[in-house]
């Protein structure tokens, strides 16, 4: 039972030195109640695929082909004033970066009043504050502090306010976009002990999107690896991260440092990713496979279910 | 490093900037047309004793009553003195453009020295400059060039001074921040450290980077020169009788209005909207160029 | 550095600058070539006369004396008598001055919204025809000379369609507002929109709103540019960070998002600019009010011009300097107080 489902989504930057395909033909769908990682490198496409669906690309992008569909709805055919009313109640989104992603000028406070009224328009202001003074408790922070403005708060209390401003108005569907990339180690650990518990507690169907497998590996039921802007490999994360089958997948996984196995010599991935101005034929991460044959440079490969809930693209895969 | 070295320089620097405008999106439209607009205007200030049809100044020309509407004869009317506007027109810009020009080396001269000493220098005299410059901008424009031009009696060099004596406190201001910015920067304190003279630091070091934003202020000058001195001439601080200009026809062109003679002020008054336009162009476009804004 | 430090260091500041502000004025009229008082009478009278002339206004004194007498008759306000009638100079400023505030109120008011409301739209279609259209129009708006434009649209909206009057304060055939009367006293501001509503009457305001509509027209169209580009570059900024989009994100109202947010961060740059603009403000005012024969501070000075009263000169120009240095000084501290960064 699927709450998202993304089909052959494509978007393009419309710039002057050409056409960036920064997501390319991406399919994929997130259940109830799972919590689908999204990882790749940099530049990869995954966070813009996140504002996507939100339909919240900033110029110059825009979607040029595909469907997004949040429990059977289209996303991209409703028309502006729609799609706003589901922006923060039926779909939450987490920003990167906490210290800029709130209005220095507003209280902590209004931030959740203007959410809850806005979009429950018969609540009251008294009411909000205390919907607000109540989220602010299961986040762990002191509830009078809904008075304070943004700069008194931490780095890791800001991105604790952002989670809960996301997930105040009990969204079928939540993106969290690189939620503690910004933040040092240790809160980060605590914002995604955080984000356990919330999600249990409420039962969240999470994406989560990053470039660290670590946090992946903690918290993805199912990953989706993505490479140039399109789908390498999808799958259980467990199995994917036991037994990877993209060339991809595996140099990445290669790529981590083990604390286990001190002495072992890092290894990365050799050449560079594609310009996505102007693609090359074939699979894109060939130039950089050491897997590559005959058939890798003329054709793309496409996403095959290869059973067990996984599936790979990549012709080493192809059955007939 | 001589400073026909840096005259090189800058040529160098702007020939090619100037073929590749068209590439340059709409920064390098602006500079074009505004360079096209301005261009064309001097040009055709220039050729006026040959392309006017008429002696600007002379009366009575065709048929009375006078003023007369545009006819064929005189494409854009005749004053209530009987003079062809169309000449006007042609040779009313030349006292507009002599007051800007000179009043925009004045300001060169003047102000740029005093910035670049008195900000490289620092202490008392930074300040105390500062302060003079200050009072000066606080001023109206206009109100204090009206005043020095009060005083000084009419003419194309009193407008010039009135003008630029108002406006050298901007290119006082820009020079200094420019100065202020860069005297800090390590390659500058590097070269005090080998034991650089000031003077030669000033002239290798801070005026080339001093220079872009100097041109682009000296754009806008020229187009506020125009509309100040527009301005002194409307009330009566401008050039003697006489001579045609396009802002003393649109003063003496008011009284007709009533009557409705609208071609006396609005062919002198387009021109003087096109001549500020062209500048103002040049240097919004040229400050896009040099100083480019992080826009995309 | 906290709020009071910072105020106290701007009002000594001023101090020194306005000095130099009036030994500048001072320079000018009386230090630079040309004797006032001979250029006064375009040398055509009698020598004894002159001196006569000359000793009335304290022009014969030498320099240095002339200099002090007049800091000192500044100090307790006297800006000097009229060359034509020896008549103070400060009365008439005064009682012209109120016509010029009101035409700058109104005409900044009008520049303000008009430059914001278009910026704001030119910013939320960005690189489009709208977003084009609007910026051209800031920029040729300001290459307008404004008695140009106060011609033109004398002429359209004042004789050809008539909806307008041509020129003038107040209609002449009715009594000028005169605010609010308690018994003997009267509480008058000069501002003719005010006052009359302090009045209680209707018809005497909606008079003197006719006549503020060409003049504020003409002068607010020539200085909206500046505040469309500005509120533009603010709002492309500011629409472009995080926590924008972050609102976005929740659902927020797009209105509520422009304005609640962006244009909020935006004000405070509006505000300096507004006080950085009050000097075009009055020197555009002086040629508004002489197209339209406003009888303004602005129509004084250049009545003055021609009449060669260059002692009347000099108490305008010393008054219009002196206003912009305490208007730019209140506006500095205004932003010192609600920029949170100078405050915290």
């Amino acid at each position: 039972m699927s709450v998202v489902d993304v089909e052959s989504l494509s978007i393009h930057y419309l710039m002057r030195r050409g056409n960036i395909r920064a997501v390319d033909d991406v399919t994929l769908s997130v259940r109830k109640g799972e919590t689908l990682g999204v990882v790749g490198e940099s530049g990869c496409g995954k966070s813009t695929l996140g504002l996507a669906l939100i339909r919240l690309i900033p110029y110059p992008g825009s979607i040029v082909g595909g469907r997004v569909l949040l429990d059977g709805t289209d996303l991209r055919s409703l028309p502006e004033k729609e799609m706003r009313q589901i922006r923060g109640k039926r779909i939450g989104f987490i920003f990167q970066d906490p210290m800029t992603s709130l209005n220095p000028v507003k209280k902590i406070g209004d931030h959740f009043i203007e959410l809850i009224r806005t979009h429950e328009k018969r609540v009251d202001k008294a009411e909000a504050l205390d919907r607000a003074s109540r989220m602010l408790e299961t986040l762990g922070i002191l509830p009078e502090r809904v008075n304070d403005y943004p700069h008194q708060f931490s780095g890791g209390m800001r991105q604790r306010v952002m989670i809960g401003l996301a997930l105040t108005l009990n969204p079928e569907f939540v993106i969290a976009d690189e939620p503690t990339t910004s933040l040092d180690v240790i809160v980060e650990a605590q914002i995604l002990e955080l984000l356990k518990r919330l999600k249990e507690a409420f039962n969240i169907t999470l994406m989560l999107i990053t470039h660290n497998i670590g946090i992946i590996a903690q918290t993805a039921d199912r990953v989706a690896v993505m490479y140039a802007g399109r789908l390498a490999e999808v799958g259980p994360s467990l199995r994917l991260f036991a037994d990877p089958l993209h060339p991809y997948t595996q140099a990445l996984l290669s790529a981590v440092p083990n604390v286990a196995k001190p002495g072992r010599v890092l290894s990365w991935i050799p050449g560079a990713p594609p310009d996505l101005a102007s693609p090359p034929p074939g699979c894109l991460y060939n130039p950089r496979c050491p897997h590559a044959f005959d058939r890798c440079p003329r054709e793309a490969p496409r996403l095959m279910d290869v059973g067990g809930g996984r599936s790979v693209a990549c012709f080493l895969y192809y059955r007939g | 490093m001589a400073g026909g070295e840096h005259r090189g320089r800058i040529v160098v620097q702007v020939l090619p900037r100037i073929a590749s405008l068209r590439k340059r999106g709409l920064a390098g439209w602006t500079t074009l047309a505004g360079s096209v607009i301005v261009a064309s205007i001097f040009v055709m200030t220039l050729a006026a004793p040959w392309i006017s049809p008429h002696d600007p100044t002379a009366i009575g020309l065709g048929k009375p009553p006078h003023p007369s509407p545009p006819s064929a004869d005189f494409p854009m009317g005749t004053n209530h003195l009987g003079m062809d506007m169309l000449s006007r027109i042609f040779w009313g810009g030349s006292t507009m453009l002599q007051v800007a020009v000179i009043s925009v080396i004045v300001c060169l001269v003047v102000g740029v020295p005093i910035a670049l000493l008195a900000s490289y220098s620092g202490g008392i005299l930074d300040k105390a400059t500062s302060l003079v410059m200050d009072s000066i901008y606080a001023f109206p424009g206009l109100v204090l060039a009206i005043a020095i031009a009060a005083m000084l009696g009419p003419g194309v060099v009193n407008m010039a001074l009135s003008i630029g004596v108002v406006y050298i406190p901007s290119y006082f201001r820009v020079v200094r921040s420019q100065v202020l910015s860069i005297k800090e920067l390590p390659y500058v304190e590097a070269a005090r450290t080998i034991g650089a003279r000031d003077r030669s630091i000033l002239f290798r070091y801070i005026l080339p980077n001093v220079v872009p934003s100097v041109v682009v202020i000296a754009t806008i000058n020229f187009a506020d020169a125009i509309l100040t001195a527009a301005g002194l001439t409307f009330v009566g601080l401008g050039i003697s009788v006489g001579t045609p200009d396009w802002g003393w026809d649109l003063t003496w062109g008011r009284q007709y209005l009533t009557t409705g003679s609208w071609w006396i002020i609005a062919f002198p008054g387009l021109m003087i909207v096109l001549l500020a336009l062209g500048f103002t162009l040049l240097g919004e476009g040229l400050s896009e160029l040099l100083n480019p804004r992080l826009e995309e | 550095m906290s709020l009071r430090s910072y105020i106290v260091a701007r009002v000594l500041l001023t101090i020194p600058m306005i000095l130099l502000l009036l030994t500048m004025v001072f320079l000018i009229i009386r230090v630079m070539p040309g004797d006032p008082a001979d250029l006064h009478f375009e040398k055509r009278v009698d020598p004894e006369i002159l001196a006569e002339f000359k000793h009335r206004l304290g022009l014969d004194k030498p320099l240095p004396v002339q200099y002090v007498d007049y800091l000192a008759g500044l100090l307790s306000g006297n800006l000097g008598s009229s060359m034509q009638d020896f008549s103070p100079v400060g009365q008439q400023i005064f009682s012209a001055f109120p016509a010029t505030l009101e035409l700058a109120i109104y005409s900044a008011a009008f520049a303000i919204i008009v430059g914001v409301l278009l910026g704001v739209r030119a910013s939320r279609s960005y690189n489009s025809i709208p977003d084009h259209s609007i910026r051209m129009f800031g920029i040729v708006s300001y290459a307008i000379p404004v008695f140009f434009l106060g011609e033109v649209l004398i002429i359209v909206f004042g004789i050809y369609l008539g909806w307008f009057p041509t020129g003038l304060r107040f209609n002449p055939r009715i009594e000028a507002p005169q605010g609010l009367q308690l018994g003997g006293w009267r509480l008058a501001t000069g501002l003719y929109t005010v006052d009359s509503l302090l009045e209680g009457s209707l018809t005497k305001f909606a008079e003197s709103l006719r006549y503020l509509s060409l003049p504020v027209l003409a002068l607010g169209t020539v200085l909206c540019g500046i505040f469309i580009r500005m509120t533009r570059s603010n709002m492309l900024e500011t629409l472009r960070l995080d926590f924008v989009t972050s609102a976005r994100a929740r659902g927020i109202k797009e209105r509520a998002v422009v304005y609640a947010y962006a244009l909020r961060n935006a004000f405070l740059p509006i505000l300096t600019m507004m006080g950085l603009q009050f000097a075009a403000l009055l020197a555009g005012a002086v040629l508004t009010e002489t197209t339209f024969s406003w009888p303004g501070l602005g129509r004084y000075l250049v009545t003055r011009i021609t009449f060669r009263d260059y002692t009347a000169i000099q108490g305008a120009v010393v008054f219009y300097g002196v206003i912009v240095a305490l208007v730019s000084l209140v506006v500095d501290i205004l932003y010192a107080y609600l920029d949170p960064r100078i405050r915290f």
